[in-house]
């Protein structure tokens, strides 16, 4: 049903993500779909890298190490933005588009009163894209 | 402080993240064990997510609340103070402020004709993340913007009208404020050299002040891979030191120019629209009146912010660009056309054959005139280098050091010479005709002596409210990447933060009366950042020798 699976991931806050990963490979076997990392990063020196092409070298290692967990195949694809923080919707959507998948994958927050001003990533991704896009929420305390 | 390859010599710098391997491969960074963020302090109150850095966040705002509070509070007692030290600043060490702003020119169009102009910033490899128009359009903006639009006219009618009158002397001492030997009683003559001072205000020498803060930040931000903040031009310098205080102090000291540059220049632009509007629409020139302006412009400004650069300063910039465009159109095809034809080669020539003397740090003859006018000037850009300098950094990845000199110091200069002649020419022409009276608002008096007053004043005091508006939003972006410890990639909400402290600030300041004081404040930081850029002259030269070369 799903041949191709795009993931965004965030390298400078792993733990949030971590449960969807799991999800992520259950779901990639299932369909045995191919497994695509994105990750935004600014094109300034950031926490996780010091330029966007280290940056794609962690993120094809972390990749790699994904494909150990779920043996699927896997890619990796950077973006990088001048002002990641604004652009992350759009270049997500762009991401989308660019890498041809056709599923979603990425962790929100369960629903709150902020959201009217400063929407969740994953539910402006959700109402932007064709494809099908799998908020993956945190288990309640 | 040595400089070489990132590569596995240093396994210690590559555990920046747990699990995931650093790179093996041939980009110059500067080997250090700094993580970008390792000093920041993360917590979400109400929801609200923020990433900042301890010492440098939590000082800045102390000292700026403590000055906001002084500044109101003792503004009898600390304006003289001020006054002192800014005297003695602009007479005793206007010598150095002219020298070193020569060294800067002179750096920069040295770089645009040597070899080291074909490193590209960001690597060989870097594509540009703005396209030309957005690109230029957003330099302008952060650079001059509100500036031109307050200075345009009444600054080439001050230096025609003084240079008209000639050299007066008391006691053996200069006493007019005429730029050089004067030209008492001809016309001609003085327009040329009150249009040359004026352009010698805000032309090669400015943009070069930006363009080596710029120059220095993109480098050792996209090229050797230090975080986006002042205190990275300072490694070649002090090394590994600067991670420490006293790179903190130069960060405080960066968050406090512009911050209070911004404060400044909002309030000047928050009076000149409100002047505008006056003369227009009858609204009262009043505090209240400034006040609900400032905060209106300070909320349409974080709408901006909340879009980020590309969708918010951009659009906006290239809004201004075509705007003040149309504006000086107009004024060039309805004002005196010939004249400004004829002036633009007469005043850049003027300009050329009098900049030796205007720029000359030594025995100058004009003293009132160097010191009061150009010293300040230079110490006013310089102050204001930070914030322009860090914005212009940021959107210049992909360009080439030559692109980016051109684009930045010869472009841009040329630009302020034909807006400087159009709005001058006309300016003085009705002047000469007799029409003009007044100066505070003369942009407004200028305009209401053509066609269309109605349209053409109303565009003005648009393209004084967006100027505002981007410079609020640049200004936050600025503040926030350095008070986060150079990421730019903090929570947005910090950056509404900021925009509200800056619009805060400058009502505070408008309506307590520390206005003046502060402004005088900020230029005397100018002296400390005269270093600072002299650092950054040496650091470019250093960082871009070791740069491999683009194609």
């Amino acid at each position: 049903m799903f041949s191709k699976i795009m993931v965004p991931i965030d390298l400078a806050h792993i733990e949030v993500i971590e449960p969807s990963l799991a999800a992520v490979a259950d779901l990639a076997r299932h369909y045995d779909a191919e497994v695509c990392y994105v990750g935004v990063t600014s094109s300034t020196p950031s926490s996780v890298a010091r330029t966007p092409e280290e940056f794609q070298k962690k993120l094809e290692a972390f990749a790699q190490q994904r494909a150990q967990v779920h043996g699927q195949p896997v890619s990796a694809q950077t973006v990088h933005s001048a002002d990641p923080v604004a652009n992350l919707d759009d270049l997500l959507i762009q991401a989308i588009k660019d890498v041809g998948a056709d599923l979603v994958v990425m962790p929100t927050h369960p629903p709150k009163h902020l959201d009217v001003i400063m929407s969740s990533h994953g539910g402006k991704i959700a109402t932007h894209t064709d494809v099908s896009v799998f908020l993956v929420r945190p288990k309640p305390d | 402080m040595d400089k070489h390859p990132h590569d596995d010599n240093n396994p210690e710098a590559n555990k920046s993240s747990e699990g995931i391997p650093a790179p093996e491969g041939a980009a110059d960074l500067i080997d250090t064990d700094y993580v970008i963020g390792q000093d920041n302090i993360t917590a979400s109150p109400m929801g609200i997510n923020l990433d900042l850095h301890g010492k440098v966040f939590t000082i800045s705002s102390i000292v700026i609340l403590f000055f906001v509070v002084i500044a109101l509070a003792l503004q009898d007692q600390i304006e003289p103070i001020f006054n002192v030290g800014f005297s003695f600043l602009t007479v005793n060490m206007a010598w150095f402020f002219l020298l070193a702003a020569n060294i800067f020119v002179i750096l920069s169009i040295v770089l645009i004709f040597t070899p080291l102009g074909k490193v590209r910033i960001g690597g060989a490899e870097a594509k540009p993340d703005f396209s030309y128009l957005g690109w230029f359009s957003m330099l302008f903006a952060a650079g001059m913007g509100i500036g031109l639009m307050y200075f345009g006219v009444s600054e080439p009618m001050d230096h025609f009208q003084s240079a008209l009158g000639g050299i007066a002397t008391e006691n053996g001492a200069r006493t007019d404020w005429s730029p050089l030997g004067a030209a008492e009683g001809n016309e001609q003559a003085a327009i040329a050299l009150g249009m040359a001072a004026t352009i010698f205000h805000w032309g090669l020498h400015p943009w070069a002040i930006y363009a080596v803060v710029a120059l220095a930040l993109a480098l050792f931000s996209f090229n050797k891979g230090l975080p986006l903040t002042m205190r990275s031009i300072f490694y070649p310098v002090l090394g590994e030191r600067v991670w420490g205080w006293p790179g903190h102090v130069i960060d405080i000291l960066a968050v406090f120019a512009t911050l209070f540059g911004l404060a400044t220049s909002l309030g000047l632009g928050a009076q000149q629209a409100t002047s505008g509007l006056n003369d227009l629409f009858g609204i009262p020139d009043t505090n209240t009146t400034m006040v609900l302006l400032i905060m209106g412009i300070t909320v349409v400004a974080m709408g901006s912010i909340f879009l980020g650069v590309d969708k918010g300063v951009q659009q906006l910039s290239k809004l201004n660009m075509g705007l003040a465009f149309l504006l000086l159109l107009f004024v060039i095809i309805v004002g005196p056309t010939l004249m400004i034809a004829t002036g633009f080669f007469q005043n850049l020539m003027s300009y050329l054959v009098n900049l030796p003397g205007l720029s000359n740090p030594f025995g100058r003859e004009d003293a009132n005139f160097s010191q009061g006018w150009t010293a300040f000037y230079w110490a006013w850009w310089i102050s204001w280098s930070p914030f322009v300098g860090m914005f212009i950094a940021r959107v210049s990845r992909g360009r080439t050091v030559r692109e980016f000199l051109i684009a930045v110091l010869l472009v841009p200069s040329l630009v302020s010479v034909l807006w400087m002649t159009s709005f001058g020419t006309a300016g003085i022409q009705q002047f000469l005709a007799g029409t003009f009276e007044g100066d505070a608002d003369a942009l407004f008096i200028m305009l209401g002596g053509l066609p269309l007053t109605e349209i053409t004043s109303f565009i003005a005091i648009v393209l004084v409210m967006v100027f505002f508006i981007t410079s609020s939003d640049s200004g936050s972006l600025v503040i926030d990447s350095i008070t986060a410890g150079g990421k730019v990639d903090a929570p947005k909400p910090q950056r509404l933060f900021w925009a509200i402290i800056e619009g805060a600030i400058a009502i505070a300041l408008l309506l307590g009366g520390g206005l003046a004081a502060l402004q005088t404040a900020v230029i005397t930081t100018g002296l400390p950042f005269t270093l600072v850029l002299l650092v950054a002259c040496y650091a470019i030269v250093k960082g871009l020798m070791s740069e491999p070369r683009a194609v």
